[in-house]
């Protein structure tokens, strides 16, 4: 499935999602320079784990710890928590040792990612059938590769 | 069976802990990365682990996450003490799960962990005996080019 997005686009820094969703930045302030090119929402972390690519920012009604060690396992590269929800202070100390910029958006998850969309980036997600090869080719790119 | 031990180091992980749960995975990842082994290696791995971790969290008493590199491969050994699965052939269909309320509200339980553990391993097993517990024992090859490379 190719779902073509609104707008050509070759991407948001992370700080123009802040100012777009109007988000408090929960950590990571000095990682705003990130570039966001790709999305993957949902609340069920297996299925990112199953899906996303590595480098999407995750979207997410999730802000338990699980939802940070996903992104980390996963290698992405920022969380966007909606409906204005934020961590408790267990998962915010271990968000201090990560390298994971986490914003928070007001937005409901519908319209964060309608949003997002409309701004041009695109799904990041592997297709169900293609899940394994792509990942494993994904992964060939990413920064430490060998 | 690997010949030869380049690095083995094992951890405990509790049922029912999903306050500490994927703090493993994470460990893990951080021990590989420093051991110089490839993000390609580690994301695969740490995916598998993570599901394997949570799945011992959601539905064992106690277990351990053992893994070993060696020259050609990367094994993990996650062996619990628990109920056990009745039916493996069941519990490796996608989308069967047997979750809680609770896992699913954590973001887990959507029967998605064995499928993908699978998926993300070059080599993979399970044993499980109900009422006694379940061991998974998969390994990533640190040899056998990517899928993509071949074609």
């Amino acid at each position: 499935m190719d779902i073509a997005p609104l707008a050509k686009s070759a991407g948001m820094k992370l700080d123009e999602v802040r100012a777009l969703l109007n988000c408090d930045v929960i950590c990571g302030s000095n990682r705003l320079d990130s570039d966001i090119t790709e999305c993957f929402a949902a609340d069920m972390m297996s299925d990112v784990l199953a899906f996303c690519k590595p480098r999407a920012m995750l979207i997410t009604g999730l802000t338990g710890v699980q939802s940070i060690h996903t992104a980390d396992v996963a290698e992405l590269t920022a969380i966007l928590f909606v409906l204005n929800k934020k961590p408790v202070q267990q998962v915010l100390d271990i968000l201090q040792a990560k390298q994971i910029p986490v914003l928070s958006t007001p937005y409901t998850m519908f319209e964060a990612c309608g949003l997002l969309y409309g701004k041009g980036l695109k799904g990041g997600y592997h297709e169900r059938d293609k899940v394994a090869e792509e990942s494993r080719k994904e992964t060939m790119e990413l920064p430490g590769s060998k | 069976m690997q010949d030869e031990v380049l690095y083995r180091e094992s951890f405990p992980i509790l049922g029912n802990d999903y306050e500490h749960g994927g703090e493993v995975a994470t460990k893990v990842k951080s021990i590989l990365k420093e051991l110089g082994i490839s993000s390609t290696i580690i994301r695969r791995l740490s995916i598998a682990n993570f599901e394997a971790e949570m799945n011992l969290v959601m539905y064992a008493d106690e277990g351990r996450l053992e893994f070993t590199v060696g020259p050609r491969e990367i094994e993990v050994i996650v062996a619990d003490r628990g109920k056990g699965i009745p039916d493996i052939e069941q519990a490796m269909q996608e989308g069967y799960s047997t979750a809680t309320a609770e896992m699913r509200a954590r973001g887990f339980g959507a029967g998605m962990g064995l499928p993908n553990i699978k998926r993300n391993a070059d080599r993979f097993d399970i044993t499980s005996t109900p009422g006694i517990g379940t061991t998974l024992r998969y390994a990533v090859s640190l040899t056998m080019p990517a899928a993509s490379e071949t074609q």
